[in-house]
């Protein structure tokens, strides 16, 4: 009782999830799980399908109201902002099945990503003064920048519509970047790459984390990509932890194997 | 007692008007995803027509149902001609063609027929009875069943039958639906033409209490396009109870309100009631809330 | 002779030509698989056979010409395909989704039947016949995609990314079931899969595009073997 009571004061945590419910009509998604994520760290998060990953990722970004439990960045409760306070909050995702829009050009779904940094307001934009466009270059460079460092440069100009998957889930992780995030969520970053190119994808990451000392919370199906990059990795069963340590502790886990990896892992 | 409950009675047998026309609204919106300005219209010109058939000799009854079979093929017509050809545009796009197509029916109708009131014949004989001291016409009565039956025949068609599980395939997911071999195109011309089917019968049925003219459903139309919203729009059950809602709401707030709001303004109680209802469920009363599972 | 068989293909959407001269062939009963880079035109190529994108070039299927022929008119010559992401209707329930899948059918034992046997494949579906599609997990929505597909009878099944956000358990199940079902109806079937290496075990013949062309083509066992392919698509340890 102590013990557990003095692990929890003395568990510290740049992202600290404590708890967490979430219940959808009797169905509990999160039925209390916890774990922490220290700054600069690579977190994996693994589960079945329909395991509460996604649903977890909602709640950290403000999307659902989790019926219990704590969530804080960098000592901040999140679960007392606004839903558009998380972004300045600092904490950017990406989705699963992604959130951009089809008609616009793949440089203005980036630059959407720094709306909320924006002072200059719609108002200001619409009239053109001259701080607004002043902001919104600035914005449009460091867009074209990221873009550039996601070897999407030359996509720039065309609309998000017709691109493939793959390349789409590498202009959503631009529009989070270009948010300045401390926190970035991740939601199957590997979907439609081939193996060659989840490699480099690995190594993307891997940079942006020591460039940007970036937190990463990462939600994916690729083995070889979480087990790669993953500082930590926590995997989740029916809204709950199963397993939680290095790469190396949790592909040994029997628990996981049964549920999630199965025999040939 | 009596007086109020003799109000509910008149405002339902109205209601089930801007029931039938809201389904009409709602068979589109389930086939296009269009919400169809021109529904009331295009209601209008079916009754003139009814009421021309009749003219040259043909049993009101009977000229009804031609009316509603050629309705069908232009209902279908207008979503071939007219609709499909901006189908991917955006909706502001759709509003202007569906506000088009009200304002070239508007302008046909009158254009054929001229602005002067005509008498369009009831198609119930006059009859009623007193039921503890409520009065019920034949006309309500009967218009009540009417609605009843489409809805009824709606539903049947929608989960009983090969083509509604068609044409909820094609809405719900075209890609697929194409690709499991159904005609989406031929599913959204048939939608079409239920509605205009359906709008027949709600011109018809409006007409010997309005007055036949040009902007006969002007004021339906604004009912019924608030039943379904009231209602959800995907909701053939939410149209007929939001247009019963409406009509005894109006009904009921011209016979006690009218001290307070007059008679101008008692249209002005349902839409109030429409406000409120959307505040609290924005999706309204039995549409689908668009859920997004993890 | 092959059931499908692509000549010199050209593909894209508006200006941007995705694919510039594809040619390949399957035969009939066999499991193919397409490997390739994001970007590379598996998508476009599974799209350009069943109508969905403007294409030249040549299409037959079964001998005969299709280029052209509308997506619906594809289904009913029994090519079904399974798209990338949700192919299912959402509002539909589980069953329904499945009588949808068989409506250019008129066998009505035979849906049946067909209903049953899938069932038997995915137990899960069945538990859940009446509940609305869009409320099933990734995994269950897939499964349900695959069997949808299935009621069409179809002779050629394509499937485009069909492990996609699927946990590796639920992948390699889909994937055994796959090989069940062309084990018991000889279906022929073209995979696009990220997860080469599981694609690879299943198929007869794998074709690797690169840039809107094919670059090389063969059994899937000596395509799996070659050591670029190996580097590229599979890698060495890949525990996926």
């Amino acid at each position: 009782m102590l013990a557990a009571m003095l692990e929890r004061v003395c568990r510290v945590g740049f992202l600290v999830v404590d708890d967490v419910v979430v219940t959808f009509g009797g169905v509990r998604a999160l039925d209390g799980a916890s774990f922490a994520v220290e700054v600069s760290q690579i977190c994996g998060l693994i589960g079945p399908n329909g395991a509460g990953k996604t649903s977890l990722f909602n709640v950290i970004s403000g999307l659902y109201r989790p019926d219990a439990g704590r969530v804080s960045l960098a000592g901040q409760d999140i679960l007392a902002l606004p839903a558009n306070g998380v972004a300045r909050a600092g904490i950017a995702r990406t989705f699963q099945n992604l959130g951009l829009f089809a008609s616009q050009s793949v440089l203005e779904n980036v630059m959407l990503g720094a709306y909320h940094r924006t002072r200059a307001g719609f108002l200001g934009g619409m009239l053109r003064l001259p701080a607004a466009t002043r902001e919104g270059r600035r914005i449009r460079d460091e867009a074209l920048a990221i873009l550039d460092l996601l070897g999407l440069g030359r996509y720039a100009d065309h609309p998000a519509q017709g691109l493939p998957f793959g390349t789409l889930k590498r202009v959503e992780l631009g529009r989070a970047l270009a948010a300045h995030p401390r926190l970035l969520m991740l939601d199957e970053p590997a979907n439609g790459l081939t193996h060659g190119e989840v490699a480099e994808f690995g190594e993307l990451i891997l940079q942006l984390r020591e460039e940007l000392r970036l937190t990463v919370l990462l939600v994916e199906h690729h083995m070889g990509l979480v087990m790669g990059v993953s500082d930590t990795v926590v995997a989740l069963n029916f809204g709950r932890k199963i397993a939680e340590g290095t790469p190396d502790e949790v592909r040994q886990n029997d628990d996981l194997i049964a549920a999630y990896l199965g025999t040939a892992a | 007692m009596t007086y109020f409950l003799q109000q509910v009675v008149d405002g339902v047998s109205t209601g089930v008007i801007y029931a039938l026309l809201g389904l009409a609204m709602v068979l589109i919106f389930r086939a296009t995803g269009i919400i169809n300005f021109a529904q009331g219209e295009l209601a209008t010109i079916a009754a003139f027509f009814a009421w021309q058939l009749n003219l040259w000799g043909l049993p009101i009854w009977l000229a009804i149902a031609a009316t509603a079979v050629i309705g069908f093929g232009a209902g279908a017509a207008i979503e071939r001609v007219v609709i499909r050809p901006v189908a991917n545009k955006d909706h502001f796009t759709l509003i202007m063609v569906t506000l088009g197509l009200f304002m070239i029916t508007n302008a046909v109708t009158g254009l054929v027929w001229g602005y002067t009131i005509q008498a369009f014949p009831d198609p119930f004989p006059v009859a009623a009875w007193t039921v503890h001291g409520v009065s019920l016409s034949l006309a309500s009565v009967g218009t009540i069943v009417i609605v009843c039956v489409v809805g009824f025949l709606l539903y049947q068609l929608f989960h009983r039958t090969r083509l509604g599980l068609g044409m909820r395939a094609a809405i719900s997911n075209p890609e697929s639906a194409r690709l499991s071999g159904i005609d989406v195109g031929r599913m959204q011309m048939i939608g079409w033409g239920l509605a205009a089917m359906v709008g027949t019968l709600a011109g018809a049925l409006a007409a010997p209490k309005l007055f036949l003219e040009p902007n006969m459903m002007l004021g339906v139309l604004t009912y019924a396009f608030a039943a379904v919203i009231v209602g959800g729009l995907d909701s053939p059950l939410g149209a007929v109870v939001g247009g019963l809602a409406i009509g005894v709401t109006e009904n009921l707030a011209g016979a006690y309100l009218y001290d307070f709001v007059g008679n101008d303004l008692k249209i002005a109680v349902p839409l109030a009631l429409v406000f409120g209802i959307l505040l609290v469920r924005p999706q309204g009363l039995f549409g689908r809330r668009a859920v997004a599972r993890a | 002779m092959s059931l499908l068989e692509v000549t010199d293909l050209m593909a894209g959407y508006g200006p941007a030509k995705v694919l510039h001269g594809m040619t390949f062939a399957v035969d009939e009963g066999e499991i193919a698989t397409i490997l390739g880079a994001n970007g590379a035109g598996k998508t476009t190529t599974l799209r350009a056979i069943c109508g969905m994108v403007a294409t030249s070039g040549g299409i037959r299927f079964d001998g005969r010409s299709v280029r052209g022929l509308a997506p619906a008119r594809m289904a009913r010559l029994g090519v079904a395909h399974v798209p990338q992401g949700r192919g299912t209707f959402a509002g539909l329930t589980v069953r329904e989704n499945l009588l949808a899948g068989a409506y250019t059918r008129r066998d009505r034992a035979g849906v049946a039947a067909d209903i049953d046997r899938i069932s038997q494949w995915f137990p899960r579906l069945a538990e859940r016949r009446d509940q609305p599609a869009g409320s099933l997990s990734g995994g269950e929505q897939q499964m349900l995609a695959v069997s949808r597909a299935l009621l069409l009878r179809p002779r050629l099944l394509l499937l485009d990314e069909p492990s996609l956000g699927l946990a590796p358990l639920v992948t390699q199940s889909l994937f055994g079931t796959l090989t069940d079902i062309h084990n018991q109806m000889g279906t022929t079937m073209l995979i696009v899969e990220q997860n080469a290496g599981l694609a690879l075990r299943i198929a007869h013949r794998a074709f690797v595009l690169e840039a809107g062309r094919i670059v090389r083509a063969g059994d899937a066992a000596s395509v799996a073997a070659d050591d670029s392919v190996r580097r590229a698509y599979l890698g060495l340890g890949d525990s996926r």
